[in-house]
């Protein structure tokens, strides 16, 4: 675990010596006679968050589906943690699957289990401990993702779009992993709750030492919270590196989210303001 | 945090020197180790037993997260509480912000009700009894809605649903017709199997006909046929509408000012009362073939003496009991159904339950108005 880098030079030097946590190759996934990822490459280093862009319909849910084993690829390597889940016997992958933790789009907590028994869940799956641990570590991980004892056990359809959103951050948390995959954590929150939501992202990266593949379309969260960006455009990486490369990019695209109406706005806020306001993650004490 | 697989088990060692008790702990304080990280962090703080100051030395724990954090802070609270100072040594930089993150505070467990059996089971009972009776209660208001909303649409044809009525139709109905042909046929031949055989022991085998025919028209054929149905379209009407109402697709057509009743329920159960009496039809036609083909192959009964038979054994009202019964059957499916499918509350298990409840529901009812339309006819000798 290193401890975050204020400035983009010292990110790029760090990365140079941290290990590739996943990798992908060209990666091609199709659904019929449509192929949505056409040969795509990827690293995500240890103890890093990576955002990764692009507009609506471009793959990035099934990018994340196809590295979780979700959806078939058709063509391509995908090495996690250095292996090749593929060439994984059944238990082995199962104990890959662990050291991981998933935030669906939409949440996917178990409707019919409190929001204590979803986070519970995996431990009593798959750990051997005690009740009273399980329910202390629950509460523990609900405070940590912000949200009060009342919540404990409330059932999912119970809860406001944002308290769903940090349940199931907690139910991610569960087994403390060292990889997260966020998809869209901050969509459908209000401004407020998703700039706490980026907060809370970059506290418990740095806590926990995560590293975070982080689907996003929030700018906000590029600047605030990731420390490397990749964009997703015709079924590629059009880009990876640091919010400034991609900043000075001549990729229409990337030039039209940028520097766009609503991107420019920001972007020239966040020039102006670079040196107090850039960092790759809050920090919080 | 670089994590093998599997790790080091969590340990330590203590040692007493004249200034206080030194704790080593070593190994991987995670919750990979389950339960022996719960018993290593018991230990510490049992075998304290007497000791005045305790010094913590995490130098050699190679992994530590959120649930080992946790533990270590909760046997520093506990001992604290028996009056042992306990100090942190040698704990790096990224551990102290996990220890600091995982500060031991007390989570109150709920309340746990204690609870009498008898009790309990009392309690369940007058709960059920009062649920029965809102159930009713409920059952004749949706009834009433129902049959007001149709009434509404009646009286305006053009807001008529026909394209959704006759989507319903070809689901509840068409669709059903193989499977209700293929059971019907088998428990026709099974009924004039058995008739042939029973009936021989008298010489009367060619009663068997009067049997089937009448067995099968007043009772079998629209029976089978509401049973089925409730399995088959019941089960699905409530699931659609159960999902529909955990999606609020439901709250979305209130809020359209759109009537539920009107736009998702009065076109499946409009469905359900016009396919039934077909079905029926059709159930009857095909439960007759079959036990004609059982009569001719068992019990040497032309097709043309079976045709006779039954012109002679069945009158015109045999078949009218039958098919009278088929649309109240069908309301009856339909209400409940629909009933269910908008009780279902936030969660998968839910909409489990309404559909279960659902289909046993139709199913006890479709007999119960069965036995009480028998009680009806037999006294008005029909
Ligand atoms: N299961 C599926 N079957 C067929 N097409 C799919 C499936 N999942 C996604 N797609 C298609 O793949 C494309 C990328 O989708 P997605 O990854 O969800 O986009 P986004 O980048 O907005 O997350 C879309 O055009 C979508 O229609
Ligand atoms: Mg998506």
């Amino acid at each position: 675990m290193s401890s975050p880098s204020t400035n983009a030079d010292g990110a790029v030097q760090q990365r140079q010596n941290r290990d590739v946590i996943i990798s992908v190759r060209d990666l091609v996934v199709g659904f019929g006679d449509r192929t949505i990822v056409k040969g795509l490459n990827l690293d995500v280093f240890r103890g890093e968050v990576l955002g990764v862009v692009g507009g609506s319909g471009q793959g990035k849910s099934v990018l994340t589906r196809a590295i979780l084993g979700l959806v078939p690829t058709r063509a391509g390597a995908i090495r996690i943690f250095g292996q090749d889940r593929d060439a994984l016997a059944p238990t082995e992958r199962r104990i890959l699957e662990q050291r991981w933790g998933v935030l669906f789009q939409n949440g996917a907590l178990f409707s019919g289990l409190t929001v204590k028994q979803n986070i519970q869940m995996p431990m009593r799956e798959t750990r051997d401990i005690s009740q009273h641990l399980m329910d202390e570590l629950a509460m523990l991980k609900l405070e940590l993702v912000g949200l009060g004892p009342d919540a404990a056990d409330k059932f999912p359809s119970e809860l406001s779009g944002g308290m769903v959103k940090r349940a199931a951050l907690a139910r991610a948390l569960a087994l403390d992993p060292e990889l997260v995959f966020l998809d869209e954590p901050t969509s459908g929150l209000d401004p407020i709750s998703a700039a706490e939501f980026d907060e809370l992202i970059g506290t418990l990266q740095q806590t926990l030492g995560l590293t975070v593949f982080m689907v996003t379309h929030d700018l906000d969260s590029l600047y605030s919270i990731c420390d490397r960006v990749a964009a997703l455009a015709e079924g590629r990486v059009i880009a990876a590196g640091p919010l400034e490369t991609l900043l000075e990019s001549d990729h229409p695209w990337l030039k039209a989210y940028f520097h766009g109406v609503r991107g420019g706005r920001l972007t020239a806020a966040r020039i102006e303001h670079k040196d107090e306001e850039w960092k790759p993650a809050p920090t919080t004490r | 945090m670089t994590v093998a697989a599997m790790g080091r088990p969590p340990k330590f060692t203590r040692q007493s020197s004249p200034e206080g008790v030194r704790l080593s702990l070593s190994g991987d304080w995670t919750l990979v180790a389950s339960h022996r990280l719960e018993e290593e962090s018991r230990r510490i703080v049992e075998e304290a037993r007497g000791d005045r100051l305790i010094v913590i030395d995490l130098a050699q724990v190679s992994q530590l997260d959120t649930a080992g954090a946790w533990l270590i802070n909760r046997a520093r609270h506990d001992l604290a509480r028996r009056d042992v100072a306990v100090a942190l040594e040698h704990v790096r930089p990224e551990y102290s912000t996990l220890l600091e993150e995982a500060h031991y505070r007390a989570f109150d467990a709920p309340a746990r009700p204690n609870f009498n059996v008898i009790f309990v089971l009392l309690s369940d009972l007058g709960q059920s009894t009062v649920d029965a009776l809102h159930e009713f209660y409920r059952g004749v208001s949706f009834l009433g809605e129902l049959v007001s909303s149709m009434i509404y649409v009646a009286s305006r044809p053009h807001r008529f649903r026909l394209t959704s009525l006759v989507a319903q139709i070809e689901l509840i109905g068409f669709r059903s017709v193989p499977i209700i042909i293929l059971i019907n046929v088998l428990v026709g031949g099974i009924v004039a199997q058995q008739g042939i055989f029973q009936l021989l022991k008298f010489g009367a085998s060619s009663y068997t006909v009067s049997l089937i025919g009448i067995l099968v028209l007043r009772e079998l054929g629209v029976l089978l046929t509401s049973i089925m149905i409730a399995g088959r379209s019941g089960s699905a009407i409530t699931a659609e509408l159960g999902s529909m109402k955990m999606r609020e697709e439901v709250d979305a057509l209130l809020v359209m000012g759109l009537s539920p009743i009107e736009v998702l329920i009065a076109p499946r159960v409009l469905g359900l009362i016009i396919s039934l009496p077909i079905l029926t039809f059709i159930a009857d036609i095909a439960a007759l073939f079959g036990g004609m083909i059982v009569s001719w192959w068992y019990g040497g009964i032309s097709p043309v003496a079976f045709a006779s038979l039954l012109k002679e054994a069945i009158a015109l009202h045999t078949f009218l009991v039958g098919i009278i019964k088929a649309p109240f059957m069908a309301l009856v499916i339909g209400l409940i159904a629909s009933m269910d499918g908008l009780a279902t509350k936030g969660s998968a298990e839910s909409l489990g339950q309404q559909v279960t409840s659902s289909v046993v529901k139709s199913i006890f009812m479709v007999i119960v108005m069965d036995g009480l339309f028998a009680v009806f006819f037999a006294s008005i000798d029909y």
